[in-house]
């Protein structure tokens, strides 16, 4: 292409673009001014004051660095929600307080404020100290939590196997819950196939042979590159064959702002359906260290191949998890299994009380 | 969720306007806005509380300019803020004087060190430098593997050892030494800041290599718990930087603010995609943009609108799509996109522009050739290009210093170009979201406008009525790379 011609195109271009975004830009702000934005401010402001006084009645000089003064106001937060409830004067400071621990939870800001919302109506408008208020949320939040089916679907017509496909953004732990699933399956009699449908990342299929060596599940894998879809199908003639009754499909880590990538699983999901094989769970792995971005995550994968549940993954570590609370409560899409750690035995099922109780731990 | 920081509150500042200083009031008002799209974009509470203190000590009686609103100024003030919150000092990679330069890459699990290791190994070798990776990951089963394959794609070997993550970090210095290598990557298993075992055995890795830089690698996605995992990995292994990964989804980033807070160390590098290629240095602006959920579409909104009055722009649109548009039109539109900056940086941020034209090289001195020509055309031409023969040709050729053939191309193309846009508004309104939306809005106005107007009026190709709202993002239907006629 010429210069002129590209010049000329790029200025066409931009104006259609300029007109198109200003367009778009006057609809939103029409939108966000008839909206209110206030509540998720205010509770905003609440918390941040309190946190900024939590944290210059600890420093008392100013002078100290920033680093100082954060390592110190985390530090007494130690005992964290427990000791702030202690200090709080009133029933306002405390509802605060559960507030804050829910944002650093990653239960998230709308979500915390809405949540705190319907726990203030349970208390009775008496009621005054900080008790009432953890008791509120804590039972709000299992009520939130709960009723929900944590069971893992299989097959009970015996006209083939189940799949069970994992899902999920890279490096959130698909490998490794695949790995000690199967070993907890094969332990309780299943006949299990592993799938490395991760054909992307390097070694990923080396990494879920050894972890079948472990369970002594059969694995089933393509070359580096391959198509993972036709590695799937292949589990699962291969399952059919030999009399298996569960596929655990592997698939490569993926965002979910990745259009190809999110066809690409679409397509793994349908094409472990063409033979004999049902896909009755669609796992979402999800890292307890995953901020807002996880509730993005969890609906985009749920659009494209209708998640079943989650799997919460690294929740050994400091971080709560709390983003699940979203996730299900938006999308009515239950935890099924925690990973709590890195041994075989690391994975356990969700269980909504210890969860919540330590939201606040 | 998307709306900008501007958008949102804008409308709490409307009544404001025109007021000499910003004050405590006006900015209080705006600070909750802040927090709350701090919060959102997952930057620490604590974190939060700092920032919000230091914006607002910045913003307080700052005298009001008269370019931006004061919800411009604001946000252009937090913008500056987190971009020096997020930069500062920059980290200068220099050479150990007695090779080799070592590199440790510590952090939590899946957040990308093995790769990263890769792509820095891959970085080192552009800088003509000759790395060695070194696999001390044997927590992780195949993690080594992967680190061979990952290597072999780079062409840099991998050294480890099969028993001891220490004994492969440390007999990795002498086969650096043997084999020549000059720099030093060693990747580590990925490890729970909580884990007293596993942490101390970093810390033996790191004694061992007595590494020149340890970049903790931080993935980007991260929530609250940022500050705590990096507190733990900076006490243990004083951390000279940090490697932000997995910016190619849509994630805020926000926990890169909570780390580079509490580490106070630079961030290094950023790692933008899946591809070994995707690895680049940081850029703090683009990052504090992306926190407040400043997109660079926002930037280029922001800019246009400071370039455009918003009508004009969509009457401008509108003449294109129908196929009226003139090169006074076009001259006048060139001049305010070049007033909104640099075109190269403004196709950068368009979206739905090809790849192959975001890396055109485009010469600036070709477009005041342009604008030359079109000067020296009579209005009359300007209006209907197909008048200019031969004779006129000369002419302009001449006026401008350019050849005649040149005055012929120019208008060749541009009437190229405007067939081409005009195609792209017959396009159904479904796959033409973008030139529909522009186009169906405004037909009363322009209709208003132009009545009685002396030009051609070019067919109406759509239906009147609102434009329907759709939420479809921005993009050029009908503009893949095979749409782009003579582009190759």
């Amino acid at each position: 292409m010429t210069p002129v011609l590209l010049i000329i195109v790029l200025v066409a271009l931009a104006v259609i673009v300029v007109a198109a975004a200003v367009l778009i830009v006057r609809r939103r702000r029409a939108a966000t001014a008839s909206g209110s934005g206030a509540s998720a401010g205010d509770v905003a402001d609440r918390v941040v004051d309190r946190v900024a006084e939590r944290s210059a009645a600890q420093s008392g000089v100013t002078g100290t660095s920033l680093r100082d003064r954060l390592s110190k106001a985390r530090a007494a937060l130690g005992g964290p929600l427990a000791s702030a409830l202690e200090r709080a004067s009133s029933s306002e400071e405390a509802w605060t307080d559960v507030t804050e621990a829910l944002i650093r939870a990653d239960v998230g800001l709308a979500t915390s404020s809405e949540i705190v919302s319907a726990a203030r109506a349970r208390v009775e408008p008496g009621a005054d100290g900080s008790q009432p208020a953890v008791v509120a949320l804590k039972s709000e939040l299992r009520d939130r939590l709960g009723g929900f089916d944590r069971s893992l679907a299989r097959r009970d017509d015996g006209a083939g196997p189940a799949v069970w496909l994992f899902v999920g953004v890279n490096g959130t732990g698909k490998t490794t819950t695949i790995g000690k699933l199967a070993k907890r399956e094969a332990d309780r009699g299943a006949r299990v196939v592993l799938a490395a449908g991760d054909t992307f990342r390097a070694a990923a299929a080396d990494q879920l042979a050894m972890w079948s060596e472990r369970s002594s599940a059969h694995i089933v894998r393509g070359a580096e590159g391959a198509d993972p879809a036709s590695v799937v199908f292949d589990a699962v003639e291969s399952a059919a064959a030999r009399g298996a009754d569960l596929v655990m499909a592997d698939t490569a880590g993926r965002f979910h702002t990745s259009q190809n990538l999110m066809a690409e699983l679409q397509k793994v999901r349908r094409v472990a359906e063409r033979g004999t094989g049902v896909v009755t769970e669609t796992l979402l792995v999800l890292d307890a260290t995953t901020g807002q971005n996880g509730l993005a995550q969890a609906r985009q994968f749920t659009e494209a191949v209708d998640v079943t549940g989650v799997v919460l993954t690294k929740l050994d570590g400091s971080a709560k998890g709390g983003i699940v609370v979203s996730v299900q409560t938006e999308l009515g899409v239950p935890v099924k299994l925690v990973g709590v750690g890195e041994g075989i035995a690391d994975l356990v099922p969700f269980d909504e009380t210890e969860f919540v109780d330590a939201l606040f731990d | 969720m998307f709306e900008t920081l501007t958008d949102r509150f804008e409308a709490a500042f409307t009544k404001l306007r025109g007021r000499g200083r910003l004050s405590a009031d006006d900015v209080d008002t705006a600070l909750s806005e802040i927090r709350v799209a701090l919060l959102e974009a997952d930057v620490n509470l604590d974190v939060v509380s700092n920032l919000t203190a230091r914006i607002r000590e910045r913003a307080v009686g700052e005298e009001l300019s008269r370019a931006l609103n004061p919800a411009q100024q604001v946000v252009k003030i937090v913008l500056s803020e987190l971009t020096e919150s997020l930069g500062g000092e920059r980290l200068a990679l220099t050479y150990a004087s007695k090779p080799p330069t070592v590199v440790l890459l510590a952090g939590l699990q899946g957040t990308g060190k093995t790769t990263n290791a890769a792509k820095l190994a891959q970085w080192f070798l552009r800088q003509g430098r000759s790395p060695l990776l070194v696999g001390a990951d044997l927590q992780r089963p195949a993690a080594v593997e992967q680190l061979r394959t990952l290597g072999g794609r780079v062409g840099v070997p991998v050294f480890s050892h099969s028993r001891s993550p220490v004994k492969a970090a440390s007999a990795s210095l002498a086969e650096a030494t043997r084999t020549g290598r000059d720099v030093v990557i060693v990747d580590t298993a990925g490890r729970l800041a909580i884990d007293a075992e596993m942490m101390d055995q970093v810390r033996r890795i790191s004694k061992a290599v007595k590494p020149d830089y340890t970049f903790l690698v931080v993935d980007a996605t991260v929530g609250q718990d940022a500050v705590n995992s990096a507190r733990a990995f900076h006490q243990s292994l004083a951390l000279d930087g940090v490697i932000l990964t997995k910016l190619d989804g849509d994630a805020r980033g926000g926990a890169a603010l909570s780390v580079k807070e509490v580490v106070g160390r630079p961030i290094a590098f950023a790692s933008v995609g899946e591809k070994l290629d995707d690895f680049e240095p940081f850029h703090p602006d683009r990052l504090a943009s992306r926190i407040l959920g400043m997109g660079d579409v926002e930037t280029l909104i922001d800019k246009a609108e400071s370039a455009f009055e918003a009508e004009q722009a969509e009457q401008t649109a509108t003449r294109l799509l129908e196929g009226t548009f003139t090169l006074d039109d076009f001259l006048s539109t060139m001049q305010q996109v070049l007033g909104m900056g640099n075109l190269r940086s403004l196709i950068g941020m368009m979206p739905g522009v090809p790849r192959e034209l975001r890396s055109a090289d485009i010469d600036d001195s070709r477009i005041g050739r342009i604008t030359g020509m079109i000067h020296s055309m009579t209005p009359a031409e300007r209006a209907d290009p197909d008048i200019i023969d031969a004779s006129r040709r000369q002419r302009i050729a001449a006026g401008s210093g350019c050849r005649p053939a040149d005055v012929k191309s120019l208008i060749d193309q541009f009437k190229q170009m405007r067939s081409m846009m005009k195609g792209l508004g017959g396009l159904g309104g479904k796959r033409a979201p973008a030139g529909s939306r522009a186009r169906s809005s405004k037909q009363s106005g322009r209709a208003k406008q132009r009545s009685g107007s002396q030009r051609r009026s070019g067919g109406r190709t759509t239906p009147k009525g609102p434009a329907p709202a759709s939420k479809a993002p921005l993009s050029l239907p009908g503009l893949e790379k095979g749409d782009w006629p003579g582009f190759n």
